[in-house]
């Protein structure tokens, strides 16, 4: 098929999903209307289980199943990119060497890392009270972390990440987020149900019941498996050498 | 002009789809993939937005003072993020091994079998 055929019938499919798009949305609810029932409902029931953030309660409480579900993608993927991205038989694996970093470049990566690390911690922290939770702490708390390989080079980014130990790390916090569950089940309630642990009071860091101990769970995995997959993909372009070739 | 946000995310969606189809660069797909999923965060927040609605965090806000946006649909988009960049590190492993495989990332130039 020539490029010009091809184009030929992207554009007939194109014309006709957009025409069919424009008209399912001609038919949408208008923009910024006032009927939201299912918002509605979830604010009422984040409120009742004294959970500030309702996008927390949503996540850990309301829907914490798919939450599981949610989880499960993240660390699938994860494991297919360690497989994908392992070193094969005609390629060795060369020590990296010390870079030179500039000075300025050196000095704000070394101050702003602590500074990174506690912001992607208190953000993980405070997911039932404020905007963020697990999943945004997670992210920031890892790429943190990678700030030593900017400042200095990636021979002391190794020796502060073990990888083993964060992919023990990641398996260890999708248990924790399965335990949680099941602890449901064993006080009689279903699986994932948010009766176990009193709510606390209203805009407290231990308000919410599991709400904070699910959030924290996935923090830390999402945390784990966003170091594990940077230190694939950072192998491949350090480390990583073929074979007879660079 | 209460379509136009939804216009918008129909907009989004077929531009990434032109790109993929008419990309020369699997890396460049994989970032067109990306553009195809953010139209799918424009239409989720267009559905659940209210007019004057604020964050729906109540550390800050009275509950019932002020409308807040559907919190259903942010969590929603929420997850669409994460499975977004766990489908973009996948593609991205897997274009490395073409890379290696075949030393090209040109879909056009994928076309015979290898075994």
């Amino acid at each position: 098929m020539t490029r010009r055929v091809r184009l030929w019938i992207l554009a007939v499919g194109g014309a006709g999903l957009a025409a069919l798009l424009v008209a399912a949305c001609l038919e949408l609810p208008g923009f910024g209307g006032t009927s939201h029932p299912y918002g509605d409902r979830a604010v009422r029931a984040s409120l009742a289980r004294r959970t500030a953030n309702t996008i927390a309660s949503i996540n850990f409480d309301q829907r914490a199943f798919d939450t599981l579900g949610e989880m499960s993608i993240l660390f699938a993927s994860v494991l297919g990119t360690v497989v994908l991205l392992r070193q094969t038989r005609d390629e060795r694996r060369a020590k990296p060497e010390p870079a030179y970093v500039a000075l300025p470049v050196r000095r704000y990566a070394l101050i702003v890392l602590p500074v990174a690390l506690l912001t992607g911690l208190y953000v993980i922290a405070h997911g039932q009270l404020s905007p963020g939770g697990g999943f945004q702490g997670g992210v920031v708390a890892a790429t943190a972390l990678h700030l030593l390989y900017l400042g200095a080079d990636y021979r002391a980014l190794e020796r502060i990440r073990p990888v083993g130990l964060y992919e023990v790390g990641d398996a260890l916090a999708a248990s924790a987020y399965l335990v949680t569950g099941l602890a449901g089940l064993i006080g009689g309630a279903a699986f994932l149900a948010n009766t176990l642990l009193p709510y606390g009071t209203f805009n407290t860091l231990s308000s919410g019941g599991t709400v904070p101990l699910l959030n924290a769970a996935i923090g830390m995995e999402v945390a784990c498996a966003v170091v594990v997959l940077l230190a694939r993909f950072l192998d491949q372009a350090v480390e990583i050498e073929q074979e007879g070739g660079t | 002009m209460s379509v136009l946000p939804y216009l918008v995310a129909v907009w989004i969606f077929l531009v990434g789809c032109y790109g993929i189809a008419t990309s020369r660069n699997l890396i460049h797909a994989v970032g067109c993939l990306a553009v195809c999923q953010s139209a799918t965060y424009v239409l989720l927040l267009a559905v659940g937005y209210r007019d004057g609605g604020t964050a729906p965090v109540f550390s800050d806000v009275k509950p019932g003072s002020r409308p807040v946006v559907d919190p259903v649909v942010q969590a929603l988009a929420l997850t669409d993020v994460v499975v977004g960049a766990t489908v973009t590190a996948l593609l991205l492993a897997l274009v490395m091994q073409v890379s290696k495989r075949h030393g090209t990332v040109d879909p056009d130039e994928l076309s015979e079998l290898r075994g």
